[in-house]
This record gives C-alpha cells, sequence and structure tokens, in this order.
C-alpha cells in the first residue's frame, strides 16, 4: 500500500498529493510518470511525476477530475492509501541528460497548459538548481484553475501567465503569449510544451514556423505502462512509438497529433459511463444511451 | 470399462459457456479420476516422464490417485512442479507426457493432465500446502518476474531454505497466467492466486510494482540490497504489430492489451473500473494459443469473431484442444488469409480490413511450405475490431540496464540450458526472455534448472 501523506486542493478540480513510495522517489527523474490504481476495482492511471522528496520518499503527483477514476480519486485524504503506485516509468527529459555548460547556453522556453502545469515544474525547478536560465509561460481557461504560480515563480527566469479569458496575467493562449514576446525581440532555441494535446499541437504548428525545436509530453492512454501491450502507441517521424517507453517525451514538431487525439477518443463513451454510473449510481435508469436501461 | 479411451471429462455446453467466463472444463471427480487413473499400465520404463519438461514421476502418482492416496499423490507432483493446477490445464499435454504414452499406441494415451489437475484441485479444496525447508541456508536469491519461470524458480529455491523475493512490474505477480490466458481456460481467484499462495507459503516474498530497469536494477540489487544471486524470468511482453497501412486506428488492438483488459484488469466486470472494446465483428489476426484466446475473449464479449490466418488448419501453432473449443463456440476460421491493409474511416475507427488469399508453396529448405500470395484475390472484410495476435519479444528493459548481460540478435538473454548461467557472474535467466514467446511448462522446466543453477553456484562459492 502506498500512503497520501499530503493534499492540497489546487483549484476547482485540481488536486496535488504526496504518496509514500520511496522505490520510485529514489531514482525517478524529472519527464518520468508513474501509474497509481486507486484498490483492487481501479484502473491503471498514468500520472507525470510533479516533484519528489528523496529523503522523505515520497512523489508528488497532480491530476484535474476528468473521468471517473480521477472522480474517484478525489476523495482519497491524507492517511489513505493507493494500492499500487509503480514507476518511474517512461525516460527522463533530455534535460536532465544534457551537458550543464550546454544548457547555459541555450534559450529555453517552457509551454505549461492547464494540468501540465504540473510536469513542467520538475523540469524548471531542476534547470534552477543546475543555474541554468529558463523562461516560463503557462496558461489555463481562467483565473480559478491556474496552480502553481508561486512556486514556479521562484523557479523560472521569467514567468508570464496567460488565461483565455483574461481574468488574469495575459489574455490569450500560450501560443499568443510566445508570438508577442517574439515579436518584442525575445529569441529561443528550446521549447518544451506539456498540456492537452490540442494545445501541444498548436504550439508545434507555430514554434514549426518560427523554427524553434520543440518537445512535447504525450498523455495517449496507457495500460500498463512497461512497454507490453502497445494502447499508447503514436507515430512519430512516420515511425510507430510506444509512449510509456520510448517517451512520454518526443520532438513535437514529428508528432501525428491528429492521430493521437483521434486515438484519445477510444472510451470516451466508456467513460462517460462510468462517470455517469458514479454520479447517480442506483438512481441511473438509462438516458445516456449506452446502459441499456430502459429509456 | 473401455481401457482404450479416456474417460470422458465434463465441459460446460458450447452454447452457454460462449457467453460467460466461466471455466469450460469441469475436470474429473473422484470416480472419474480414480478410473481413469486404472488405465495407466505403470510401466517400469516409463515414457511419459521424458515428455514431461519437469519430469514428474507420472506412473507413482497416478498409483497413489488409482489407491485413493490423493495426498500422497499431491506429494510427488510436488517434488517436481511448483503450479499442478495450472500444467494440468495449460500444457499442451498431447506434444508432451500424453504423447508419449504408450496407451496411446492403441487407443488413446492417459489423461495425465486432467489427473494432475485433479490431484491439484483436491489438495487445494482439501487445504493441503506444499512443505516449507526446515532450517534457512542465509542466503538471499532475487528473482526478476513473477511468471511461470520465476514462481517455479523461486519455490524450489525456497524449498532448499533460500531467502527467494520475487521482484513483479505488474500490481499481481502470475505473468502470463494472470494478465494473457483468460478466466474460462485458467480460473484466476480459484487457482492462479491459490497457486501463487503455495509458494509464498514456502517463504518466498513477492513485491509487486517493481520495474526491474526502472525502479531499480540487477546491479543495484546486488550492490546495494545483498542478493548474492539473481535469476531473470522476465518473459516476452513485446508485442508485434504487422506494419501494415491503418494499424493505428481506433480499435486495432495488440493481443496483449485486449488480454490484460479483460484478464488482468477484468473489464469483463461491471463494477471494475478498465474499460475494453465490445466490438460487434472482429478479425483476430495470428494462429497461436494467444489467437484462439482473444478470440474466445471477444466472442464472450458479444461480438462475431473470425481468426484470420494466413496457412492452413494443419499448421496452426495453437493445442488442438483449443481450437476445437473456439470452433464449438462458432469462431468462425478464415485460413490461407493475410490481412493487407486496416480500413479507417473518417473518425479514425476500423471499418474493415483488406485482405488478400494465400496458397502454400513448395517445402523451403527447413520442411516448411510458406504462404504466397494469389496475385489479384484481394477481398475486403467489414469489420469494427482487430486484434493483432502475431507473437511477442523480449522487453529491452533489463538486458539494457544490466551491465555485462549478453543478448542475441532477437534480443532474448543468452543462458546455457543446463545451468541458466548468463554471461554475467551469478546472474541467471529462463524461460520466455530466454527462448522467446513458448510453452508454460518449458518456463518452468527453465525455472527448475535454473534454481539447480544457482544452488549449486552458491554451494561453490
Amino acid at each position: 500500500m502506498y500512503p497520501i501523506v499530503r493534499k492540497e486542493k489546487l483549484a476547482d478540480k485540481i488536486f496535488l498529493m504526496d504518496v509514500k513510495a520511496p522505490r520510485v522517489a529514489k531514482t525517478c527523474e524529472p519527464g518520468q510518470f508513474i501509474i497509481v490504481k486507486i484498490d483492487e476495482e481501479g484502473e491503471r492511471i498514468p500520472l507525470t511525476i510533479c516533484d519528489y522528496n528523496r529523503k522523505a520518499g515520497t512523489i508528488t503527483i497532480v491530476f484535474q477530475t476528468v473521468g471517473a477514476s480521477t472522480e474517484r480519486m478525489q476523495y482519497l485524504e491524507e492517511g489513505d492509501s493507493f494500492q499500487d503506485f509503480v514507476g518511474p516509468l517512461g525516460c527522463p527529459s533530455e534535460l536532465v541528460d544534457t551537458d550543464i555548460e550546454e544548457l547555459k547556453k541555450k534559450k529555453i522556453v517552457f509551454i505549461a497548459g492547464g494540468v501540465g502545469t504540473a510536469p513542467v515544474y520538475p523540469q524548471v525547478k531542476w534547470l534552477h538548481e543546475h543555474g541554468v536560465d529558463c523562461d516560463v509561460i503557462m496558461g489555463s481557461k481562467t483565473k480559478d484553475l491556474l496552480i502553481l504560480v508561486d512556486e514556479m515563480e521562484k523557479v523560472a527566469t521569467n514567468l508570464y501567465v496567460t488565461t483565455d479569458d483574461g481574468s488574469y496575467g495575459f489574455h490569450g493562449m500560450g501560443t499568443n503569449q510566445l508570438q508577442q514576446l517574439i515579436d518584442e525581440g525575445k529569441t529561443y532555441d528550446q521549447c518544451i510544451a506539456i498540456g492537452p494535446m490540442i494545445m501541444m499541437k498548436f504550439v508545434c504548428l507555430l514554434t514549426k514556423e518560427l523554427g524553434i525545436p520543440t518537445i512535447v509530453s504525450m498523455n495517449p492512454i496507457m495500460v500498463d505502462g512497461t512497454g507490453m501491450c502497445g494502447a499508447c502507441r503514436l507515430t512519430v517521424g512516420g515511425e510507430v512509438k510506444f509512449a510509456c517507453v520510448d517517451g512520454p517525451e518526443f520532438d513535437g514538431h514529428l508528432v501525428d497529433f491528429d492521430q493521437a487525439m483521434k486515438r484519445q477518443q477510444i472510451y470516451k463513451t466508456e467513460e462517460g459511463r462510468a462517470m455517469l454510473k458514479l454520479q447517480e449510481g442506483d438512481t441511473h435508469h438509462g438516458g445516456c444511451g449506452h446502459c441499456g436501461g430502459d429509456k | 470399462m473401455d481401457v482404450l479411451n479416456k474417460v470422458p471429462v465434463r465441459e460446460q455446453e458450447p452454447a452457454v459457456r460462449a457467453t460467460n467466463f466461466e471455466e469450460v472444463c469441469l475436470g474429473y471427480n473422484e470416480e472419474e479420476a480414480v478410473a481413469e487413473a486404472g488405465r495407466c499400465l505403470n510401466c517400469k520404463n516409463a515414457q511419459c516422464m521424458k515428455g514431461c519438461p519437469v519430469s514428474i514421476n507420472i506412473p507413482a502418482f497416478i498409483q497413489e490417485v488409482k489407491n485413493r492416496n490423493f495426498e500422497k499423490a499431491y506429494e510427488i507432483i510436488s517434488e517436481s512442479s511448483a503450479l499442478p493446477a495450472v500444467c494440468g490445464r495449460v500444457c499442451p499435454q498431447e506434444s508432451q507426457c500424453e504423447g508419449k504414452c504408450i496407451r496411446g499406441i492403441k487407443g488413446e494415451a492417459v489423461s495425465i493432465g486432467k489427473l494432475e489437475r485433479f490431484v491439484a484441485d483436491w489438495a487445494r479444496e482439501n487445504g493441503i500446502r506444499p512443505k516449507k525447508a526446515e532450517k534457512m541456508n542465509g542466503h538471499k536469491v532475487a528473482v526478476i518476474g513473477s511468471g511461470p519461470a520465476g514462481l517455479t524458480c523461486a519455490g524450489d529455491l525456497a524449498r532448499l531454505g533460500y531467502d527467494v523475493t520475487i521482484f513483479e512490474a505488474l500490481h499481481e505477480a502470475g505473468g502470463v497466467l494472470i494478465y494473457g490466458i483468460p478466466e474460462f481456460r485458467l480460473p484466476k481467484q480459484k487457482v492462479v492466486a491459490k497457486e501463487v499462495e503455495n509458494v509464498k507459503a514456502l517463504g518466498v516474498k513477492i513485491e509487486t510494482n517493481v520495474v526491474i530497469g526502472k525502479s531499480t536494477t540487477i546491479d543495484e540489487l546486488m550492490k546495494e540490497e545483498g542478493f548474492e544471486a539473481v535469476f531473470i524470468g522476465s518473459g516476452a511482453g513485446l508485442p508485434r504489430f504487422m506494419g501494415i497501412p491503418g494499424e493505428q486506428a481506433n480499435g486495432v488492438f495488440s493481443a496483449n492489451e485486449f488480454l490484460t483488459r479483460n484478464n488482468l484488469m477484468k473489464a469483463f466486470r461491471e463494477e471494475y473500473d478498465t474499460p475494453i472494446m465490445k466490438g460487434k465483428k472482429v478479425a483476430v489476426v495470428g494462429g497461436g494459443n494467444v489467437a484462439m484466446d482473444a478470440a474466445r475473449t471477444a466472442l464472450r464479449l458479444g461480438a462475431e469473431v473470425h481468426i484470420v490466418y494466413r496457412r492452413s488448419e494443419e499448421e496452426l501453432p495453437a493445442r488442438v484442444e483449443e481450437v476445437h473449443h473456439a470452433k464449438e463456440e462458432g469462431i468462425i476460421f478464415d485460413l490461407l488469409t493475410n490481412p493487407t491493409e486496416i480500413l479507417v474511416d473518417d473518425n479514425g475507427w476500423v471499418k474493415g480490413m483488406t485482405c488478400i488469399r494465400m496458397e502454400l508453396g513448395e517445402p523451403d529448405a527447413s520442411g516448411r511450405r510458406s504462404p504466397v500470395e494469389i496475385k489479384g484475390s484481394e477481398f475486403d472484410m467489414e469489420l469494427d475490431t482487430v486484434i493483432m495476435s502475431l507473437g511477442t519479444s523480449p522487453n529491452p528493459l533489463i538486458s539494457s540496464t544490466t551491465e555485462g548481460l549478453e543478448i542475441n540478435r532477437r534480443k532474448c538473454i543468452v543462458a546455457d540450458e543446463e545451468n541458466g548461467a548468463t554471461s554475467k557472474a551469478a546472474v541467471f535467466a529462463g524461460g520466455d526472455a530466454v527462448t522467446g514467446a513458448a510453452t508454460v511448462i518449458l518456463a518452468m522446466g527453465a525455472g527448475k534448472a535454473a534454481a539447480k543453477g544457482i544452488h549449486e553456484y552458491l554451494s561453490e562459492k
């Protein structure tokens, strides 16, 4: 069992948890992910590692309630445990293996979208700890959904916050903010974008035009996370890759985003059905069109 | 009594079982088992034993069944096998023990597998456990992977007094017994979980959720955690795809994914969270046991299912019994047929598959007739799901993170057949990680050989 030692609500529907998992905490690096399973009946959910404390043996995860399982996860409290918690999985971020002096010469910009801010954070923190500068653009739909602003402020060289509705910071999307920075004369040699697939796709379209190499962290459907099933397969540069072992980070200009986004939809109706069952419980008597109820 | 033929075994009716995940074969009861045991000639120079990869003393245990000493029969089997309830169910006995049985020359071989299963089930129902070592020898051994090879190796070492820990990447022990072979052939709670408990009863510790190569490495286990020898039984879990157009469409799954969702994650049961796609019309590409398992699973989820295989029935690599069961249940076999493209609709979903008819050519150097395409014979099948069951290869995670471990060009670990020794001192390996995808019993045989190898190595050290 893997106890939850800290829980915090970061924003509406977004939660942070520190989970005790000493083996994972001992070896994990920024860019890697874990798979968590609530209990016997639970499914295996992949989540990027948001932070870690090797001494305390804890891993920080951040999740947004988007389906039945994350909905169920939000009700777990400090002192409760996950039945299963496995990792670290996937490859560490390329930054970790790059020579520090080389990194110091580079102008790096991160673009984080929504809950994608969580996996960006350990990378920015890692760079900061190694004396490397980087700019961070973080955005969300609206002010209430912004997370980790203070934490990011401490580790980013320049932080640009955006909201789609203009309720806080720059009014617009991360891509608009990047374009503005470029127009103002800034230059970047490397972009790292993490967020919803649609956001990563548009960042890549822009950075391709601007000639900025871009790394993205892909979040396809996964089951085992160790390379044994291929549920997470993607096409990258015309080749089939398994995100769980070959990634999750890839050259964003080579990823087939349209295919990846279609593949994310595979269980949409199943997910919707599970969600309805959870919310309505025994009072759910059909109407969703899939449950075989009497309506 | 008819001595030429096996005592028939009771099975669920095809029409009934096609709609549930309960075990198809119901096994022998005491009377049936005793009657079948009576058919054994108790040969002095027993050929059947030579066909068994772990050399169970078959005539001896069968004589005990005949005399109704079921507990004694279980003891005899346990000397050689850690997983009799599993092997009695999934071994291809027709090409192993039963293939060599003298009774089989004129009539049917003795039903050794069903008798082994009966004894193991009887022991479980009567609470008989294998016996623990009398004293520990103080040596620590790590076993990577809790599939048939790892469980056998761990069980044998524990019986010799070793302090054994199994490391398993998934959240449940059993390997292919848990995620691959379906419930209707091998019940998970009733059989697999109990066999794993038996191995634990021998003193073996099992740590799940540890991915060797990621969570820790073999070198670290030996340097930091005090393990003096390691057995790698990590299997061959990496699925192959065909590389044809459309293969990334929604509705195309590897058999590993489809079976893992259903068996390990229990997607067929309402109360479990993991979803599975219940297709209406499904094609399973391939002809091995895994293909049969995937096809029969899809059928039970409510689909019309086709097996698409490029050779003819004679070459089907699956067990005869499985093919027979699949046919009885209504699986359609499209033989001498090979997919060339998966057809995809505008939303990215499978809508069909283009196939080409094949014929068998002249035998090649290996004596095998390879399938050749018949020009112009392409046709389209309408489908919503395609399951690729083309075989698997070893995952490179362990070999790439263990210094000095030699692998061959098929990414299999190179290990001595006699004792499992690899190119790295104190590291042994066996099962599918060494041979590529094979059978449960061969993996057990390899686990056994390696346990002996490890014992010799640590005794001499």
